[in-house]
């Protein structure tokens, strides 16, 4: 049983489809990494700026459908600001709500809940997490192009 | 909704389609609330029930290794193994038997041809020539076996409508090509190749020729008689047979001459450890227990298509592709991918400001199964600039009330994305 697709395709995944925000490259960025998508060939580049353990801007190019590019964009929008053990945590929490594992210490995900009804769609999950572990190799300054796979 | 979709499968030229739906058990099955559409067959092919009741038949009544016992369990799997064999080799027109090499499908084919038949051959500087539409599998072995030997892969272009470039090939072909390797029919945009032609024009310069016939068996009437070719791959699973499952055919001079591909039981005549000797053909190239139940579901499934008509199949695809082209066209913001002249049954589109996936997810949740991505065929992608399509592909069981259920559901894509 397939769930609710309008849990899936909310207002707020479309708008951000649409106008998708920190989109663009980052110049002075500190770290980088490339996600690849190989079940669709999509394709993220985030790039951030970290100083001082904080996140000062994030910027994403790249990502393909709706759930991919707006889970990058909202991504952006959450990580400004964020000290780097903030983005751990919310690394975890967002990847425990779309897979579905009952969250143990969940932090607020704020507006990064719109995408909780991707759980409901198994093989659309790899299009919300692709940007979030590029992320997290980027962080990790590895430098070989992520996989979802 | 039911009713309208019975009335609408007979096509002009008499073949009934709706009776042939009722053979595949899961196409009653309904997905998400709504009957099952499924129009995914160039990635595998439903199962009719003639099919599923004769691997219950042999595993419930005569599961046996081949080729070994004396008793009679053994012997009907092996006469129920080769018979499967001789309809494989009927269906494809094949002077023998002995040259239809049972594999795991067309992957397994084309590697063993690189590595038992084109690798012993190669020096550095010998070329492969295959064409810019080709799936992975009919890519990535050539590319081993150029990294093993030192000889350079050549590819033929397509145009923008996906049509082989004839001239262009025959500029290539030269002294140093060694085998041409082309597809019959495209996965990823339906296009039918002018293979009569790439034949006749490989073997005038005397290069052998494969064809990757995955997308072909259960659409076309396949003659590898008539067509020459050297060897002819294809997969079960796209025949409406097993997965695990297909064949290789050979020309029996290539595969006399050529080495075991794999060793082990079965394909010795006698082993010591000074020297083995080989078995003969086709059980040199079948080392170890087969997938004896995927060979004899395959030859069911052959035998149901026969008993359906090839030709008459394939003119009904034909027109049901007609038809969903004609429907698809009339949609804004829809380009299809893929316009030869000469296609079989596939409608690979992409939706102007909607992502494949998103056209996948969505017309899933209405019961309609297509495949959105690259189809294993990424330089075709790239050559059209899109990261992937949207694919719809038909089958025999397919009806215009499944292309209404297909146009339907993309004009709620288009509602949904507005």
């Amino acid at each position: 049983m397939s769930g609710d697709l309008r849990d899936l395709y909310q207002e707020v995944i479309f708008d951000h489809y649409r106008r998708p925000r920190n989109c663009g490259p980052l110049a002075d960025a500190s770290h980088h990494a490339e996600g690849h998508n190989p079940l669709c060939g999509d394709r993220v580049t985030i790039r951030l700026k970290v100083d001082d353990g904080i996140v000062q801007d994030v910027r994403f190019e790249g990502a393909g459908c709706a759930i991919a590019t707006a889970s990058a964009s909202l991504m952006t929008e959450a990580l400004k600001g964020r000290k780097l053990d903030e983005v751990e945590a919310l690394f975890r929490g967002f990847h425990d709500m779309v897979t579905d594992v009952p969250a143990s210490a969940s932090p607020d995900l704020g507006k990064l809940e719109v995408l909780a009804g991707v759980r409901e769609f198994p093989a659309r999950v790899k299009c919300a997490t692709l940007a979030w572990h590029t992320l997290k190799a980027a962080l990790a300054r590895r430098p070989q192009p992520v996989s979802t796979e | 909704m039911k009713m309208e979709r019975e009335v609408l499968c007979m096509l002009p030229n008499g073949f009934d389609a709706a009776r042939h739906r009722a053979d595949f058990p899961v196409l009653r099955e309904r997905v998400n609330g709504h009957p099952l559409v499924y129009l995914d067959n160039a990635a595998t092919t439903q199962k009719p029930q003639c099919v599923i009741d004769t691997l219950v038949a042999y595993y419930a009544g005569y599961n046996a290794n081949v080729h070994r016992g004396v008793h009679t369990l053994s012997q009907r799997a092996t006469d129920a193994y080769e018979a499967a064999r001789a309809t494989v080799a009927q269906f494809l027109h094949a002077p023998s038997p002995a040259g239809i090499i049972y594999t795991r499908g067309t992957t397994d084919a084309i590697n063993l041809v690189a590595q038992s038949f084109a690798r012993p051959r190669l020096v550095p500087g010998d070329e492969i020539v295959i064409s810019a539409m080709e799936h992975h599998s009919n890519i990535v072995p050539w590319q081993l076996v150029c990294a093993q030997t030192g000889a350079a892969l050549r590819v033929v272009p397509i145009d923008d409508a996906g049509e082989f470039q004839f001239d262009a090939y025959e500029t290539m072909l030269g002294p140093r090509t060694k085998l041409v390797a082309v597809t019959h029919v495209s996965n990823a945009l339906g296009s039918v190749t002018p293979i009569e032609r790439i034949v006749a024009r490989a073997h005038a310069a005397n290069v052998p020729v494969l064809v990757d016939g995955a997308q072909a068996v259960s659409h076309l009437p396949v003659d590898v008689g008539a067509l020459d070719c050297d060897f002819y791959a294809f997969s079960g699973h796209k025949i409406f047979g097993p997965t695990g499952i297909g064949a290789l055919y050979g020309k029996t001079e290539h595969l006399e001459a050529m080495p075991p591909y794999q060793g082990g039981g079965d394909m010795i005549r006698s082993v010591t450890f000074e020297k083995t000797e080989y078995n003969d053909l086709p059980y040199k190239f079948e080392a170890g227990t087969p997938n004896i139940a995927g060979a004899i579901g395959m030859g069911a499934a052959i035998d149901y298509v026969a008993g359906c008509g090839i030709h008459a199949i394939s003119v009904h695809e034909r027109e049901l592709l007609a038809y969903a082209t004609e429907q698809v066209s009339a949609i804004p913001g829809l380009r299809i991918i893929g316009t030869a002249k000469d296609k079989a049954g596939i409608v690979s589109f992409t939706l102007h400001g909607v992502h494949a996936h998103d056209v996948g997810t969505i017309l899933d949740n209405e019961g309609v199964a297509i495949r959105a991505g690259h189809h294993c065929a990424m330089p075709v992608m790239e050559q059209f600039g899109v990261a992937g399509t949207a694919r719809a592909s038909f089958a025999l069981y397919n009806t215009r009330g499944d292309v209404d259920a297909l146009v339907a559901g993309i004009d709620h894509v288009q509602r949904m994305f507005r």
